[in-house]
């Protein structure tokens, strides 16, 4: 018996030669991961779709005309402020998350418990926005086939032929309504499990189980909705 | 690939990065790129500071940095393991592709509509 091992023998300690998971991260996390990837393909598939109709179009509604509701004064002139207000809501639902998080890797189970309550009324207020949003289009005339009337149209465009107005304006109403309704169906599901989870932190489980991987792997999902806000934000509302 | 000693050092690892501090830093950064954008979309587009076709690439560029803060720091991926960051990001290219493919026929869908 030499003490010498030939290179062939030696046991490689590299990523991905074997023994271990080369990922090195649990499996319902990386689970997590390639769903939120695969929920990236769709959200995207619908965002380019928009973009698509929009670049072939010869005219869009005009985003700061559009969108100028705020509750309680409609139609206040002052555009994108409720939406402003509806993206800080969900950015800071997402650090109040991460927060959650951190103080899950302590095992600091009521501020865990404190940060997910936080994330869970943030996750709210942005649907009862939305909801305001929605509603304050729809009075407008906007739905799923159905736009506001000739005379109206002429003041959300800047530019553009006026017999072309209602073609542009339907694609328009029918891309908003789907996509942030998707959005905001992510966002309602996000709120559902985060309350599951809190119930599971409250009642003690992952005390128990001496591990807050769980709050980890739904925080993925709820930075995954906030992450796409940032992209529906951008292309509806400034672009 | 990394090469590093995995064991307890890694395991340490995973957690590592995301403190409180770096967390507030964080939102910070993200809440100053939307104010910027509402800075351009509110005042310098409507004032003709910017030209529009200057701000459309501006707001799709901050709004690309924040995708990587959020991703990167609040999702952690910057601290996974780099096999798992590339499996993420890589098939993002593919929606790359389909940008690029639907953007070019959209331009030319502009010309098959009827002139009015």
């Amino acid at each position: 018996m030499s003490a010498q091992v030939s290179p062939i023998d030696e046991v490689k300690t590299t990523p991905w030669s074997g023994g271990k998971s080369p990922f090195d991260v649990e499996y319902g996390k990386m689970m997590m991961w390639f769903f939120l990837l695969s929920d990236a393909f769709t959200f995207s598939s619908l965002l380019i779709s928009y973009g698509a109709l929009r670049f072939s179009s010869a005219s869009w509604p005009a985003p700061d005309l559009v969108f100028q509701s705020v509750p309680g004064l409609y139609d206040s002139g002052m555009p994108l402020v409720f939406v402003g207000l509806m993206t800080f809501i969900l950015i800071l639902s997402s650090v109040t998350m991460v927060l959650a998080v951190e103080a899950g890797h302590r095992m600091a189970k009521k501020e865990v418990l404190w940060w997910m309550v936080a994330t869970i009324i943030g996750g709210f207020t942005f649907l009862g926005c939305q909801a305001l949003e929605w509603s304050h289009l729809h009075h407008e005339g906007f739905w799923w086939g159905s736009i506001p009337n000739a005379e109206e149209l002429k003041h959300l465009f800047k530019g553009g032929t006026e017999a072309t107005y209602g073609t542009y304006a339907q694609q328009f109403a029918n891309l908003f309504f789907t996509i942030t309704g998707f959005h905001g169906f992510h966002v309602f599901s996000g709120v559902v499990i985060n309350i599951i989870i809190t119930i599971n932190v409250l009642v003690g489980t992952y005390a128990k189980r001496g591990s807050y991987l769980m709050v980890e792997k739904v925080g993925l999902y709820w930075h995954f909705v906030d992450l796409v806000w940032v992209f529906v934000f951008t292309f509806f509302y400034l672009v | 690939m990394s090469s590093e000693p995995t064991g307890a050092h890694a395991e340490h690892g995973e957690h590592e990065g995301m403190t409180k501090k770096k967390i507030i830093q964080i939102f910070g950064v993200l809440l100053g790129i939307t104010v910027i954008e509402f800075i351009i979309a509110l005042w310098l587009v409507p004032k003709g500071h910017i030209p529009l076709h200057w701000a459309n690439p501006i707001y799709i560029v901050l709004t690309l940095l924040k995708a990587f803060y959020i991703v990167a720091y609040f999702m952690h991926l910057k601290f996974e393991k780099i096999g798992l960051a590339l499996a993420i990001i890589v098939p993002i290219l593919f929606i790359i592709g389909l940008i690029l493919v639907l953007t070019n026929e959209s331009h030319y869908w502009v010309d098959l509509r009827p002139k009015l």
